[in-house]
């Protein structure tokens, strides 16, 4: 099914482990949100991280871009091993993420909203801006027209003037898709993009999700509980249960684990 | 009819990106501006000088200054009168003790060292918020005039407490009238809420307002929380620093400690919030609404009695002028809580279509 979605050959394949995820174990109190847990992401590769409701996979996503730390194990980015990586660190090295509920900045209009994610990217200082002068002004224009390349991409030229508040959930959510994007990032991390979607809406993320890896060769590691979706456009698949790793393969190894069958596709009684 | 931008087309984002994209505000503007320098010294009284004209520019940069800090960045402060004090008194101590340096420089000064007491007391906003960040500034505010009475170095060991303005000199040029004062106070205002919408239209201020929004997502997108918070303290007390420096020295002239007194802090904030959180104009809207409509409601009660002969008490006018004034802001805060900025905003909307509704 993936082969299907992909494009082939791909402008982007499949190369070595980008990220690797090595005995990680993160817990709130007594809570163990995470236990031991191990998995690598390859370069160019959609990977997605599965599981039932509590499982540990947004606190997995949160650990990977700095917002929690793992109480053990470590996270390697190209073979560099990170410790309480804070998470302007993690956006510095290139990892941009969109959240459950979306967390964009409300009364912004989209145009401003996405601007921000190229904020590391600009370098000149508020004397210079206050100024509107040199330096400032054109990396506003540059910036602008980086920003407008992925208004493009998105397809929410209609809306760039608007204040996010005021789009609809769907849009909401492609606009957020968008200010991670702007940060040209080298992994993206989504968490749930389809959720709450309809059918239709649904397909045109799964087209954008497809279209970034293939168009900028982004490294996707995406959360999602529409198992059509999931098996559909992912390269690789982690499953989760009760913060512990239960399986790791292509769709269709998953598909056939027993053990994922077990906890998570239901068994009979 | 008159404020249509059909037919102006824009083909680079330079174009899309100017303060004013449509003409006719442009046009606005600009008679504006030529009203403000131009017409107002010819017409204007000593009076409207220096109890209307003055004080209004005055508090508008004051409440741009807090609208920066809570308006754009999130923050709620009580400490825009300290700041102001600190100003006052700094410029006043530069200006006394730099041999010949320029009353800019000590505006400046004034304005740096507000900055910097700004900073201190914006380390709290890196743990609280809300209302208990509004409750860290008061300390700003008390610990500020406590200072300025008792170290006696800061008005140059007057037994009072008060100091006297030294005399505005620019290039050998004083500024000793109400209308060269005005013209001082009306270009400083206008350069600094040029430079306000600048950095509130790129980065800086694009960062304020993210923090402002949804700070964990501003964190994980790559802004630096305590530089931008600490940015916002700064600058908003920079302005704060520079309008109470001309409090003192083209409004007041002499200045106790007491001038700056958390009622003040209070008058700006409501200026804020009656002008619009988050918008320049607003800041200038605010401030006319609260400087300015008690003296025309003043005017008007005066004028009512004297036309139709009736004799009222002075305790009733003022009372009456009270009253109003207090229903005038509710009515406003239930018409438009956003402010009077964008009831400004829909009334230009709707008269981009009108006369049609669409």
């Amino acid at each position: 099914m993936s082969v299907a979605l992909h494009q082939h050959p791909r402008a982007h394949p499949v190369g070595e482990v980008l990220l690797s995820v090595e005995n990680v174990s993160l817990s709130f109190g007594g809570v163990n949100a995470l236990t031991d847990v191990s998995f690598d992401v390859r370069e160019h590769e959609v990977r997605a991280i599965i599981g039932p409701n509590g499982a540990g996979k947004s606190s997995m996503l949160n650990v990977l871009n700095g917002v929690y730390h793992p109480q053990k194990g470590t996270i390697r980015l190209r073979g560099k091993s990170f410790h309480d990586m804070v998470s302007h660190e993690a956006a510095a090295m290139g990892i941009a993420r969109t959240f459950q509920n979306i967390a964009l900045f409300k009364g912004m209009t989209v145009l401003d909203n996405i601007l921000t994610g190229r904020n590391l990217k600009m370098r000149s200082n508020f004397l210079q801006q206050a100024l509107w002068w040199g330096p400032a002004r054109r990396e506003e224009l540059v910036h602008r027209h980086a920003v407008e390349e992925v208004i493009d991409f998105l397809e929410i030229q209609h809306v760039r003037k608007t204040p996010v508040g005021r789009l609809p959930y769907g849009l909401q959510k492609r606009v957020e898709l968008a200010r991670a994007l702007a940060a040209e990032p080298k992994i993206l991390l989504l968490d749930e993009p389809m959720a709450g979607m309809n059918l239709e809406e649904k397909q045109d993320m799964c087209r954008f999700i497809l279209d970034v890896n293939d168009h900028y060769g982004t490294t996707i590691v995406l959360i999602e509980h529409d198992m059509g979706v999931v098996m559909d456009i992912s390269d690789r698949v982690v499953v989760l249960d009760y913060g512990r790793k239960i399986g790791d393969g292509t769709p269709e190894e998953i598909r056939g684990n027993q053990a994922v069958i077990d906890a998570y596709l239901g068994v009979t009684h | 009819m008159l404020y249509r931008e059909a037919g102006q087309f824009r083909s680079t984002y330079a174009e899309d990106m100017q303060i004013f994209p449509i003409r006719q505000d442009r046009i606005a503007l600009m008679l504006l501006l030529a009203v403000g320098f131009v017409v107002v010294p010819m017409v204007a009284t000593q009076y409207w000088f220096s109890a209307l004209l003055i004080p209004f520019l005055i508090f508008s940069l004051a409440t741009l200054g807090l609208n920066i800090l809570t308006g754009y960045a999130g923050q709620i402060s009580l400490g825009t009168a300290a700041f102001m004090a600190v100003g006052a008194f700094m410029a006043y101590n530069a200006q006394l003790r730099i041999p010949g340096i320029p009353i800019l420089a000590s505006f400046a000064i004034g304005g740096l060292c507000a900055a910097a007491v700004g900073i201190v007391f914006g380390l709290p906003s890196l743990r609280i918020k809300g209302f208990y960040l509004a409750v860290a500034t008061l300390a700003c505010q008390f610990l500020v005039l406590w200072t300025i009475n008792r170290v006696p170095w800061l008005t140059n060991h007057s037994a009072s407490g008060v100091i006297a303005a030294q005399k505005i000199e620019i290039l050998g040029y004083t500024f000793d009238t109400p209308a060269s004062k005005y013209l001082l106070t009306l270009s400083i205002v206008a350069l600094m809420a040029l430079a306000a919408k600048n950095l509130m239209r790129s980065e800086t201020g694009r960062a304020f307002m993210a923090v402002r929004d949804m700070d964990v997502a501003a964190e994980v997108i790559g802004i630096p929380m305590m530089k931008t918070k600490l940015l916002a303290f700064a600058i908003s007390s920079f302005y704060c620093g520079v309008a109470g420096a001309l409090y003192a020295y083209c409004y007041l002239g002499t200045v106790e400690p007491e001038a700056f007194v958390l009622d003040i802090s209070f008058r700006v904030l409501f200026m804020v919030i009656i002008g619009g959180v988050g918008s320049i104009l607003g800041s200038f809207l605010g401030a006319g609404f609260i400087t300015l409509v008690p003296i025309f409601l003043n005017l008007g009660t005066t004028f009512i009695s004297d036309r139709f002969d009736i004799e009222i008490s002075h305790a009733l006018v003022s009372n009456m002028e009270l009253i109003t004034f207090g229903g005038l802001i509710i009515f406003f805060l239930i018409v438009e809580p956003n402010g009077l900025a964008r009831l400004w905003q829909i009334a230009k909307e709707k008269l981009r279509l009108w006369p049609f509704p669409h």
